[in-house]
Parts: C-alpha cells; sequence; structure tokens
C-alpha cells in the first residue's frame, strides 16, 4: 500500500476550523422547557407504579418515584446547559458551518451555492422565546436538509436574506 | 405539436385484460368451492365477464379522461375522473425518459412512457400506454426541447451539431452476450424461489382442504420419513444432508441464471453525444437513457464470489433510479477494462496507481472488530459456564471468524482526493468504489461517535444528489483537510451551473472552471 504525502500537511484555512458563534442565550431556555415536557409523563408513570405498589406494600414509598424525579430534575438542570454548550455555528463568506451533538458531534458546512431554498421556522415554543430555526436545503441525498435552531429570530431572517442574496448574485 | 393528446386506445383493452387476469383467481376459487352447486360454473364465468367489463368501463373512462399536452416548454397531463389533477414538468427538468414495456403491452406494441424528474418513484410522470413508435418520438421531441433550452442562454451547445440523428452516432459500450450472461446468472444465487413456494403453500392453503400451517401434519410427515431416515445409519445420514445442501445450491443457482436471463437479456448500453441509452429485459423491455452530465457519481460493486474472477458492477448515480436500486445498473456484469471506457464516457476517471489512497484509521480498525466480535465473546463465555462442554467452541469460532473478517474489510477501507474527485472504498469481503466528482458534492458533515472521539478519527459524508457518500474511519485532521479542500471546489461554481452538458471529450470536472485538473483523462 502506498501511502501518499499526508492530507494534513496542507493546513486548512481558517474559516472552517475558527471559532464558533454561540446560539441564542434562550436556546437553553427552550431546550430546558422542552425536556420538562418530556419528563412529565415518565414521571407521571412512575407516580402511578409507586401508587399501585403502595397498595401491595412491598416497597418502602418512595423507592422508585424518588429516582426518576431525581435523575430528571438532574437531566432537565444539566443536558440543556451542555447540549447548548456544543451546539454552535460558523457564517463564512460563501458557506454556513453547523455544530451539533453531546455524544455524536456532527460538523456540517453546506456552501451557499449548494443550497435549494431556504425556510425560517418557529414553534410556539420558539415565538415566546423569540428565537428561529434557520433551515437550509440541499440536493444531496444526506443532509438534505440541515437545521440551525436557536438563533434570534432577527438574525435568522438577516441569515436568509444574506444566504439569499448570495445565491441570487451566483445564478446571474 | 401543441394539440392535446390522448394515450394509445389500445390501452382500454388492457386494462380490461388485467381486470380479467386478476378475476381468475376468485373464478377459480368460486368454480372449485361448494357455492351456489351445479351453476357454480355459469357463476364463475359470470364474475369474470363481470370484471373484464368493469374494468373495460373503468379503463375507458381513465383514458377518456387523461390528455397530455406537449408545449413549448413543459409537459402537462390532465387525469383523474371525478377529481381532476393537472401536473406540468418543464423539459428542464426531464432526468431521462425511460420507455418500459411489461409483457402484455409489449404484445401489443405499446410503451409505458416515464418522465423522471428526481420527485421519485410515484411522483415521476407516466404515461401508459403509448404506442412504441409514440413514444420513441416523444422521448426524443423532449431531449430535443430540453437541449435547445440548456443553448439557449450559453448559445454554444457542443452537442447540437447533428445530434439530431443519434442512431447514427451512437455506438455500443457494453452488452451481456447470452453465453456471459448466463455466467453472471451463475453468481447470483437466490433463494428467491422458496419465497415464492411459501406464497403458493398459502395459496394451497386457501384453496384446498390441506392445512399447510398445521405442526403435527408436518410432523406426522417427518416422522414417517424420519424413522426410515434413522434405519440407514449415520453415514447414510450424513450423505443425505449433504445431498440436500447440493440440491438447495443447484436451486439456488438455477433460480438465479433465471432470474437474471429474464431481467437482463439482450442488455445493452450505447453511448451517444446526448448521452447514454440502456435497454435491457426479456419479458418486460426497458429502455432508458440518461444525459452524461446528469451523472453525479459511480458506484463499482462486485459479490464476494465474482470479485475473486475480476467481474464488477457499475452504476451510474444521479436524480432518476431505477426501480428496485438507487442508481442506475449501466454494466451489471464486466471487467475493470470494460468499465473504465465507460465511465471516461461519463467523465469520470477510475482510481489508477497514481490515485492517492488513504487507509482508514488503524483504531477504527481495532474498535470495528471489538465492537462485531465482543456479542460471540459474550456468547462463548456463557456457553462456557452454562453449556455442555464443547458447545463454547461454535460462538469461540464466530468470533474468531467476526476478527478475521473486520481485519480484511481494513483491507478495503479506503479514502482518496485528487484534483477533480473523491474516491471511497469499503466492504467485507468485496470491496464496493464510490467515485464523485467534487464539484456536485452538496455538502460536508463529520461526524464522531464518541468512541471515534477518542479514537481521533472520524465519518465523511459527503452530500451526492440521488446518492449516498461516505468515507468511514478518516483521522480526523485528514478529514478536515478534506473537507477544506472540498469546500473550496464546491464554492467555486454556483448550483445553477452544474448542469450544463458536457462538450466532447469534456471530463465532469471540466464542466465549470477548475484548475488543477490533471491531464490523464485527455489521454483516455
Amino acid at each position: 500500500m502506498d501511502h501518499a504525502p499526508a492530507l494534513t500537511s496542507a493546513s486548512p484555512p481558517p474559516e472552517d476550523e475558527g471559532a464558533l458563534t454561540k446560539l441564542h442565550p434562550n436556546y437553553a431556555h427552550a431546550l430546558r422547557v422542552r425536556t420538562t415536557v418530556t419528563a412529565i409523563p415518565v414521571l407521571i408513570a412512575a407516580l402511578v407504579v409507586e401508587l399501585v405498589l403502595r397498595k401491595e406494600a412491598l416497597l418502602p414509598p418512595g423507592v422508585i418515584a424518588g429516582p426518576v424525579l431525581l435523575i430528571a430534575v438532574l437531566l432537565i438542570l444539566r443536558i440543556p446547559a451542555r447540549r447548548y454548550g456544543a451546539r454552535g455555528y460558523q457564517m463564512g463568506a460563501d458557506r454556513l458551518r453547523v455544530v451539533r451533538g453531546l455524544l455524536f458531534r456532527s460538523d456540517t458546512v453546506v456552501p451557499f451555492g449548494r443550497v435549494q431554498h431556504i425556510d425560517v421556522q418557529q414553534g410556539p415554543l420558539e415565538r415566546f422565546f423569540g428565537i428561529a430555526t434557520l433551515t437550509l436545503h440541499t440536493a444531496g441525498n444526506h443532509n438534505a436538509s440541515v437545521a440551525l435552531p436557536g438563533l434570534g429570530e432577527e438574525l435568522a431572517r438577516e441569515m436568509r436574506e444574506t444566504i439569499r442574496s448570495h445565491i441570487r448574485r451566483e445564478t446571474m | 405539436m401543441n394539440a392535446v393528446q390522448r394515450t394509445a386506445p389500445l390501452s382500454v383493452l388492457l386494462g380490461a385484460i388485467v381486470s380479467g387476469r386478476g378475476a381468475i383467481i376468485s373464478a377459480a376459487a368460486i368454480a372449485f368451492s361448494g357455492i351456489g352447486k351445479g351453476e357454480r360454473l355459469w357463476l364463475a364465468l359470470g364474475v369474470g365477464v363481470a370484471a373484464v367489463v368493469i374494468g373495460a368501463g373503468i379503463a375507458f373512462v381513465k383514458w377518456r379522461r387523461l390528455t397530455y399536452t406537449v408545449g413549448e416548454a413543459d409537459i402537462r397531463v390532465e387525469s383523474g375522473v371525478l377529481s381532476r389533477t393537472a401536473r406540468s414538468v418543464p423539459y428542464e427538468r426531464i432526468q431521462d425518459v425511460s420507455l418500459e414495456a411489461k409483457l402484455l403491452p409489449r404484445l401489443f406494441g405499446l410503451v409505458a412512457v416515464k418522465f423522471e424528474t428526481g420527485a421519485g418513484g410515484a411522483d415521476d410522470l407516466a404515461l401508459q400506454y403509448l404506442t412504441a413508435a409514440q413514444g420513441e418520438a416523444l422521448r426524443r421531441l423532449v431531449r430535443e426541447r430540453r437541449d435547445e433550452e440548456q443553448a439557449a442562454p450559453t448559445s454554444a451547445d457542443p452537442a447540437a451539431p447533428g445530434a439530431a440523428d443519434d442512431a447514427e452516432d451512437s455506438k455500443v459500450l457494453y452488452a451481456l452476450t447470452p453465453g456471459r450472461l448466463v455466467t453472471f446468472g451463475l453468481f447470483e444465487f437466490s433463494l428467491a424461489i422458496f419465497a415464492v413456494l411459501g406464497g403458493m403453500l398459502q395459496y394451497v392453503d386457501n384453496v384446498t382442504a390441506i392445512d399447510v400451517w398445521n405442526v403435527d401434519l408436518w410432523r406426522r410427515w417427518l416422522g414417517e420419513q424420519g424413522s426410515t431416515v434413522a434405519h440407514l445409519g449415520p453415514y447414510v445420514q450424513v450423505a443425505a444432508a449433504l445431498a440436500g445442501l447440493a440440491v438447495l445450491v443447484i436451486i439456488g443457482v438455477a433460480t438465479g441464471v433465471v432470474r437474471t436471463v429474464v431481467r437482463d437479456w439482450g442488455f445493452a448500453l450505447t453511448h451517444s453525444p446526448r448521452g447514454f441509452r440502456r435497454q435491457r429485459g426479456l419479458l418486460t423491455r426497458s429502455d432508458v437513457v440518461m444525459p452524461a452530465h446528469r451523472v453525479q457519481g459511480l458506484v463499482i460493486g462486485t459479490g464476494l464470489l465474482r470479485y475473486r474472477f475480476g467481474w464488477h458492477g457499475l452504476s451510474f448515480v444521479s436524480l432518476a433510479q431505477d426501480a428496485e436500486s438507487e442508481s442506475h445498473v449501466v454494466a451489471p456484469f464486466a471487467k475493470m477494462d470494460e468499465i473504465g471506457p465507460i465511465a471516461a464516457a461519463a467523465g469520470f476517471r477510475l482510481p489508477d496507481a497514481a490515485t492517492p489512497w488513504h487507509r482508514a484509521s488503524e483504531r477504527h480498525r481495532t474498535v470495528t472488530t471489538a465492537r462485531d466480535a465482543a456479542p460471540f465473546v459474550a456468547l462463548t463465555i456463557a456457553a462456557a459456564i452454562f453449556a455442555p462442554f464443547g458447545l463454547f467452541l461454535v460462538p469461540l469460532g464466530l468470533a474468531v471468524i467476526a476478527v478475521g473478517a473486520n481485519l480484511y474489510a481494513w483491507e478495503f477501507r479506503r479514502h482518496a482526493i485528487d484534483a477533480a474527485q473523491v474516491y471511497a472504498s469499503h466492504g467485507f469481503l468485496s470491496p464496493t468504489q464510490e467515485i464523485a466528482t467534487r464539484l456536485k458534492l452538496h455538502s460536508v458533515e463529520i461526524a464522531q461517535g464518541p468512541v471515534a472521539r477518542w479514537g481521533g478519527y472520524a465519518t465523511v459524508h459527503l452530500g451526492l444528489a440521488g446518492g449516498h457518500f461516505a468515507m468511514h474511519g478518516v483521522p480526523i485532521n485528514e478529514a478536515r483537510a478534506l473537507r477544506a479542500a472540498v469546500l473550496t471546489t464546491i464554492s467555486a461554481t454556483d448550483y445553477s451551473r452544474l448542469d450544463a452538458p458536457l462538450g466532447k471529450g469534456e471530463s465532469q470536472a471540466l464542466s465549470a472552471a477548475q484548475p488543477g485538473f490533471s491531464a490523464n483523462l485527455r489521454a483516455t
């Protein structure tokens, strides 16, 4: 096997490896609310099991609901902040880089020249917190749509305009 | 040619026949059942006739209500009996036009015309059925209109001179001779016939009194046979088992040959300035045209056994697709030196000695090996403790095989990037190679799981229209450099310029300004 000179010798342009821009701080709050909402059914289920078992008087009270509550609180306090910390983006002159994932990290770059269309979405929760999700659609099967949640509402629209103007200029 | 047109009137007849064919089973069921005693034959006949009449009626109304218009800029199809649908497809969005003739329409000289737009499957526009001549004319028209549109802004269509009559210009790039076809079939081992038999058993179960899902019946039958076998002694038992296995292999190979011959009979790939044209099929004859500049990438696959004999298969990745796979098969069974010219005609260059291949990270190899062997090792430990002595050898053997296979798979796990293209190769016991043009990629993602982060490697996903392209186990620094290199190429050209038709002798990479292109291709 002939090993060619390593690709690493060419130092990558700083644009792809530079510091990431943080998302809107409200995104962490929105994540926290969402985690809480997901945790509620689990908590209710734990309470139901607890009540059923209490009638049987098999286990000391709180042995099931207690740990579940503890784990849920830990998750609600810890995970949204860490996920917020793991996410970030970088707006280059001709490309957008989106980084996400705590355990499974993904680092995607979409060149503006390959964007098919652009969405700015807001769910009810996002509207309340004044943030929005910017989604870029490409023609590739993988990463057919790259979503960047947690942008300030104004910023998301601004970014959309920037990317759009870029596409139009190149097409003409 | 802006007039509103209808599909061939014979389609109505075809609809009636298909409907009648569907009723045969229920008619037969009535004829053999106890319904209606003496008159049941008449009843069965009545059901059949009713099905044909109703089928013909529906087919006629559908035929009356479906019209198509070949316009200046698009094709419009209006259809629907109660709720009407009008669909318009602009010529420039049509990836290719395929003609498909199943056995029955073929007998009547009819074809189904499909306009592939990349929308995929059911969303594509289809006209069933036109006469073969109409279909051919329509296809030619679409191609001319599309090329006119594309030629208009650039005003320099390299394919224009003499392209109207492409029958003269085209040359056969690849064809399957009957002998080669049978060889191909030998490698297409398939046990699909048992699925068919299972379906037939179910049918027997429905129609007759034999309950095939009754376990006792089989146990009794096996018991009768089994006691006979038990008298024969161990050697004969082993011989019988081997004979059974041999029969299974023979059936599998025979099924493979038959299926392959039916699917790929008369396979021919021709190339003209306008693109590629593929014809194949014994019973269902299909005829697909693909413009060369719509080819996004190549996949060179092979099989466990056929790889040992030097056989490979070539597919084109594009937005259009075959019924059963993601890509268009253009050379299902060929030697590498036959694949080279086809790839060159599509503007691609196959990897050669100069291709700077890089191996996947060794840690990636260790991790995948450990991951695949772990369940067997766990089983071995469990078996050694709980099962009778000696049984643990089975999972242990499997664990050893898993380790060996993974170490071997690492041999194939490579990636490369050169001035114009990216390459990836992977596979367990035989390699699958993917080749794509740097220019025609849409996004680059570096993905890492927790183990990959520890190991310092990543999976690089490249966005490819109509297909997937991934490099596994790439050391993280290499992955970053690779991404930077690919992005420089992508950003240089906007999406709207990607689809410019290829000129003569032009490569995919050259269809836009692309610095650093190596001269190797011109030599081919």
